[in-house]
């Protein structure tokens, strides 16, 4: 089967998923369930395409299918500065109560952050990009431990608030927010956009990279820092989700079996729509709500991570 | 012709190489010999641009490459380092497309199309061009990342060692066609050896290092005698006079 067939019937089963999840048991409600859905399954291609993306992109630059770009630590920041919120302004203050405020302070937070580390890192001479991954798991546990030390002083009601934004949920979602995140989606797509060829020369590595004439130092910056963002994104949005993305990378990877990124991205891009709408609509409608979508995310990923890694040490 | 202006590379204290001079001429065979960690290698990736030197500057045909464009470059030079490895699934025929990527930035066209058949031609893989990379035996791998280079069509061809892990018979094939793209196509080619015969008997001149200095420079008749090679490899190798050939006997010495 010919790629662009097999990314076809994937959209396919895309598009069929988000009309169930929209029109499936509306009862005519057109104007209170269609637009909140609607926010709804805007806000899961939003991030699934961002996950998927950013997955990928990280994966080529540090040349490895086992990584996803949570490791540079953002998802722990995310975590520790929704937590410092609860600690000192409780959880009813402003900060927490104003999503779009709250927003904007998350993801600024995180490319601020994710600027600072590479900026530190490529600030002066070549350093290879596992300095990078090294540091940002330091990082990421030092935000977590002190999450963690955090957490347990705060008044256990106050604690659930922290909770909630612990694990991503497509619950609550701010139908403003989804139209920033759209914007800045598009903006990271349109500037990724240019680069897609460069990706598929840096995925034969380094030298190979830098013999055929890629910049790649620029490159890799710019990617990572593209990734960064559309991770911040999707974290403020709804919640670090960031393991989701090392599963549909990889099934792109054995579906497609191309090394063409703008195959890879948008298969991975639409699978991740399926999990994610498909998924949810499942939670709500067979399960109806007695689980989360991240649980079984999670659970799901967790068994896909065990059997990549026993695929890996048995290749190599 | 590429120069080379007092190049050093340090290696946290040591320097590895250091204050190198040296002339790549054109339309040459130039091998780069020397023990292990003389340098010969971080010099080829200083001079392709994979390593910042610390000091020292590159002329490529007198402009400074370090002002130039990392893409027009690469339609000048090539490079291929000892190992490849990848966790891409690529065909030869894939490989050898990605060559034409500083000309055509991954969009291959009719002419682009026309040099990868000449290279796989040139290096006799037109009969496996679908075969996966990870399918290949080393001299196949060895001659599809060649083929690459030579869709890259560029003036000069900077190979580290490429003969690593091949059997004589493959070894030699590579250095043919190394010295047919010299002598029909006009290239400048440039490698670093281990076997110092492969040197004598395929190149035109001999740059030998050693502890990150350069002691010999030179047409290969100059370099290739016992009291030379002495001076390189601290050896005392006899030469043996074959036909056109120069063989240096080292096994016994």
């Amino acid at each position: 089967m010919r790629n662009s067939t097999k990314l076809l019937i994937l959209t396919a089963f895309a598009l069929l998923f988000c009309g169930l999840y929209l029109f499936q048991g509306l009862n005519g409600s057109y104007d209170y369930a269609l637009p909140r859905r609607a926010i709804k399954v805007i806000a899961m291609i939003l991030t699934g395409v961002a996950v998927a993306y950013s997955t990928v992109i990280f994966q080529t630059i540090t040349h490895n299918r086992i990584l996803t770009p949570s490791i540079m630590g953002l998802d722990s920041l995310y975590v520790l500065l929704q937590t410092v919120l609860v600690f000192f302004f409780g959880s009813t203050h402003f900060v927490l109560i104003n999503q779009q405020f709250n927003f904007m302070l998350s993801v600024g937070a995180m490319v601020l952050f994710a600027l600072a580390l590479y900026h530190f890192l490529f600030g002066k001479g070549n350093r290879p990009i596992y300095f990078l991954l090294l540091v940002g798991i330091i990082v990421g546990t030092f935000f977590g431990s002190i999450s963690t030390f955090l957490q347990v002083m705060i008044d256990p009601n106050e604690f659930m608030r922290v909770q909630d934004k612990m694990f991503a949920s497509f619950n609550n979602i701010n139908g403003d927010l989804v139209w920033w995140a759209f914007g800045i989606l598009i903006l990271t797509l349109i500037i990724g956009w240019r680069y897609i060829n460069e990706l598929d020369v840096l995925s034969l590595g380094r030298d190979t990279a830098i013999n055929l004439g890629v910049s790649y130092q620029s490159v890799v910056k710019l990617m990572l820092i593209l990734s960064a963002v559309l991770i911040a994104v999707s974290t403020a949005l709804v919640g670090p989700i960031t393991f989701f993305g090392l599963i549909v990378a990889n099934l792109s990877y054995q579906f497609f079996n191309t090394f063409k990124h703008s195959v890879l991205i948008a298969g991975a891009s639409v699978m991740s729509v399926i999990a994610l709408v498909g998924g949810q609509w499942i939670v709500e409608r067979v399960f109806s709500f007695s689980t989360t979508l991240s649980v079984i995310i999670n659970f799901v990923g967790g068994v896909y991570f065990i059997y990549l890694l026993l695929k890996e040490s048995r290749s190599s | 012709m590429i120069q080379v202006r007092e190049l050093t590379k340090f290696y946290g204290r040591k320097a590895v190489v250091e204050k190198v001079n040296v002339n790549i001429h054109r339309g040459k065979i130039t091998s780069f010999i020397g023990p292990n960690g003389a340098g010969k290698s971080t010099l080829l990736s200083m001079v392709s641009r994979l390593m910042d030197a610390d000091t020292g500057e590159v002329l490529l045909d007198k402009s400074k490459v370090k002002d130039m464009k990392s893409n027009d470059f690469a339609k000048r030079v090539a490079i291929l380092k000892q190992s490849n490895f990848m966790n891409v699934k690529l065909t030869i025929r894939e490989l050898v497309g990605f060559g034409r990527f500083p000309h055509c930035k991954g969009r291959l066209h009719e002419e682009d199309e026309r040099m990868v058949d000449q290279a796989l031609e040139y290096m006799g893989l037109m009969d496996m061009q679908e075969a996966y990379l990870d399918e290949l035996s080393g001299g196949q791998r060895q001659r599809a990342f060649i083929a690459m280079t030579i869709a890259q069509d560029t003036d000069y061809i900077l190979l580290d060692e490429p003969l690593n892990n091949l059997d004589m018979k493959h070894s030699v094939q590579i250095m043919k066609i190394l010295r047919q793209l010299v002598d029909d196509l006009g290239k400048t080619v440039v490698i670093v050896l281990h076997d110092i015969n492969f040197a004598s008997v395929y190149s035109d001149r001999i740059v030998a290092l050693k502890e990150g200095r350069i002691v010999k420079d030179g047409p290969t008749n100059d370099i290739i005698n016992s009291e030379s090679l002495r001076e390189i490899y601290d050896m005392d190798i006899p030469i043996q006079q074959m036909k056109n050939c120069r063989i240096c006997v080292y096994f016994n010495s």
